[in-house]
């Protein structure tokens, strides 16, 4: 079963050749009393298909525990996006519509290795001296 | 979102969650989410509602300033 329609297809794919370097995608999923996670599933293996650019691992929430701490995953559907290194960019549940395309993003930020953020953010986040979680909540689209 | 994972790329200090806030309904609860997309910090609000990057930046490094006072 496809997730993506044809033509959506056609312009993830023309929006994925702009990946520099390398992207990993890692994905955690459980097979009972989780509603989205199957269409998480098809969703990053289709997407992971559509460039070479991109890989795609998956783990099994509830079998493969350790995996899921090293991460920090807590929830499913979870998807971590690497590039060189963990940077503790996380999705959790299945990002459509405009989160979709902001999930388009995140991979094209990673695969520059460079956060595109401004001389001053970057210089703020600098004088960040304590761990920081942020949690941004959307809904589907 | 996207200003969030920009943040958690360029600081090691950072981590940084989407939430599709419909599937994880607890969530939704104790974070008191009315209105998406909201930003919370360390478990408290930062931002209702999006911003521009500077913005953006401030109020969330800004609820790490607010702590205790």
């Amino acid at each position: 079963m496809a997730i993506l329609r044809e033509r959506d297809r056609v312009e993830v794919q023309r929006r994925l050749q702009g990946l520099k370097e390398p992207v990993r995608l890692v994905y955690f999923t459980q097979e009972l009393e989780c509603a989205t996670c199957r269409e998480g599933h098809l969703l990053v293996e289709e997407l992971a298909g559509l460039s070479d650019k991109l890989s795609l691992e998956v783990h099994n929430f509830l079998l493969d525990r350790d995996t899921a701490a090293a991460y920090g995953v807590d929830k499913v559907p979870a998807t971590a996006i690497l590039g060189d290194d963990d940077r503790g960019i996380r999705y959790y549940g299945v990002p459509s519509g405009y989160e979709f395309s902001a999930l388009l993003d995140d991979l094209l930020m990673v695969s520059r290795r460079d956060s595109g953020l401004s001389d001053a953010s970057r210089e703020k986040l600098r004088r960040l001296a304590e761990p920081l979680h942020l949690q941004v909540f959307v809904t589907p689209t | 979102m996207r200003l969030a994972h920009q943040m958690a790329y360029e600081s090691d200090l950072v981590r940084a969650d989407g939430v599709v806030v419909t599937e994880f309904p607890y969530l939704a609860q104790r974070y008191s989410v009315m209105a998406v997309p909201k930003t919370v910090a360390n478990g408290r609000t930062a931002l209702d509602g999006s911003a521009p990057e500077a913005l953006f930046v401030d109020a969330v490094l800004g609820t790490l300033e607010r702590r205790g006072s």
